[in-house]
């Protein structure tokens, strides 16, 4: 991967409450992520997981409570660019070739450079002799290789992954891993939730529980680190 | 500056994709074809007749073919959510509907502009003659119908009746461009061909409005 050219930054969420109609998807859920933390996000289907990532990334919006970036010091940063956002979707299109892909999200980022940026992502994350085959014909691990360029185009501090590899065959999950190793050796602030990849939870550096939409656990060590790592493997 | 230059990559986008499928142009101008063709076979309307009905029957096919065509306007950015990936990129929400209203109205155009010849030699109603007024009323109308179809189409999308949705909206929401429209090309075809400036004006006045709307709206309508 690049260098890092960016700064190093945390997401903190304040008393976020989401409703759908009268059901809560998510309750008074209030974290702080520092930054350069690779946190694990665990908990059963329908716990509120998918919801506080897309929160995070300004997908959704909170009903109640904000989420909001922060520098080093703790400093809210409204002016940060946005959240790199994975998810199982690959938010790519398949009528469009890697390549164009890659240049359509860079030109409406406005990324200086965007042709030489794309061809270093490409290359990047492997895809470079497929630059010009359109994402239809690219198997799921390839899909998902555009995927993670696409989030990284605009060097993002913070990474928020929602079940990436699910799907992945052994070798897909691998490379996967080695990618998000990468991006939490930079420094970058990595918020995940996965399903059965341990590879990948091996990373995490913290483990949050949700149920029923609220936070149950939250720890960096001991068993019940490894127990929610577990459940999240599950 | 931000606008005007995601607009035009987003429209560059779904010209592409249109260009290299040409799913909905295909669609789009067969099922006009079929309602011009069957209603000329049934009816055999003699010249008077034509003049009569064929504006209603020629705005009513491309109504119903623009809610064909604008179906998968944005159905299709969330089979792989790329909703959500344009959403992170631009910086106005509102650059994804202009791109793909004015997508919509140069697709519907570039059907009524094939299908106009053809409607004149079938229902033999010559149209060279006024053909700069009638491109004006076939843009307004278009852009009316593309409007308030992307921002339905926005709507439907999200709904769990998806596919039924659009047309019960959009059909009786659009009942007044039918209307205005239908009016204004009675007028160009007729024997001693006139400009009705008042539907013309009014054309002109709803694709303001709800140009405008769907600025000072339009964000809520991506929201999940």
């Amino acid at each position: 991967m690049t260098p890092p050219s960016f700064s190093p930054t945390g997401i903190r969420f304040e008393n976020i409450d989401k409703r759908y109609g009268g059901l809560y998807g998510l309750r008074r859920v209030s974290l702080e992520i520092a930054a350069g933390e690779c946190v694990v996000l665990a908990g059963r289907n329908g716990s509120g997981k998918t919801t506080l990532l897309r929160i995070a990334a300004r997908l959704a919006r909170p009903s109640s409570g904000s989420v909001s970036f922060v520098n080093s010091r703790g400093e809210k940063n409204e002016a940060l660019l946005p959240a790199g956002f994975v998810a199982h979707a690959t938010m790519v299109y398949d009528e469009l070739t890697a390549e164009e892909n890659l240049l359509l999200f860079a030109r409406l980022q406005g990324i200086a450079g965007p042709a030489e940026h794309a061809a270093k992502l490409l290359r990047e994350v492997g895809l470079e002799e497929r630059r010009k085959s359109l994402v239809r014909t690219f198997s799921r691990g390839m899909r998902q290789r555009v995927a993670i360029a696409r989030a990284l185009l605009n060097e993002p501090a913070v990474i928020l992954l929602d079940e990436p590899a699910t799907g992945l065959d052994p070798q897909g999950v691998s490379w996967f891993a080695g990618t998000i190793r990468e991006l939490r050796d930079s420094g970058r602030t990595i918020l995940m939730s996965l399903h059965g990849e341990s590879e990948v939870s091996s990373l995490a550096t913290r483990a949050i529980q949700l149920d029923g939409g609220s936070v149950v656990a939250d720890t960096r060590t001991g068993a019940n680190f490894r127990s929610i790592l577990a459940f999240a493997n599950a | 500056m931000a606008l005007l230059s995601n607009t035009a990559v987003l429209l560059g986008k779904e010209l592409r994709t249109e260009f290299r499928s040409r799913e909905l142009l295909t669609t789009t101008v067969v099922f006009i074809l079929i309602v011009i063709v069957l209603f000329s076979f049934t009816f055999e309307p003699t010249s008077d007749e034509s003049r009569r009905f064929g504006p209603g029957l020629l705005w009513l096919a491309f109504l119903f073919a623009a809610s064909l065509m604008l179906q998968p306007c944005f159905l299709r950015e969330q089979h792989n959510d790329t909703l959500g990936s344009l959403r992170l990129s631009v910086s106005d929400p509102f650059a994804i509907f202009l791109a793909k209203l004015a997508a919509n109205t140069l697709f519907l155009l570039l059907t009524e502009l094939f299908l106009l010849p053809l409607f004149a030699m079938m229902y033999n109603v010559p149209v060279a003659g006024v053909l700069p007024w009638l491109v004006l009323v076939l843009v307004l109308g278009s852009l009316g119908i593309s409007i308030a179809g992307t921002a339905l189409s926005a709507i439907s999308a999200q709904a769990r009746m998806r596919e039924l949705l659009l047309p019960l909206l959009m059909l009786p929401l659009l009942t007044p461009i039918l209307v205005a429209s239908t009016e204004v090309t009675k007028g160009l075809l007729d024997r001693a061909p006139y400009v009705q400036w008042k539907g013309i004006g009014f054309l002109a006045i709803f694709d303001l409005v709800f140009l405008t709307a769907l600025w000072l709206f339009g964000e809520y309508l991506l929201e999940e």
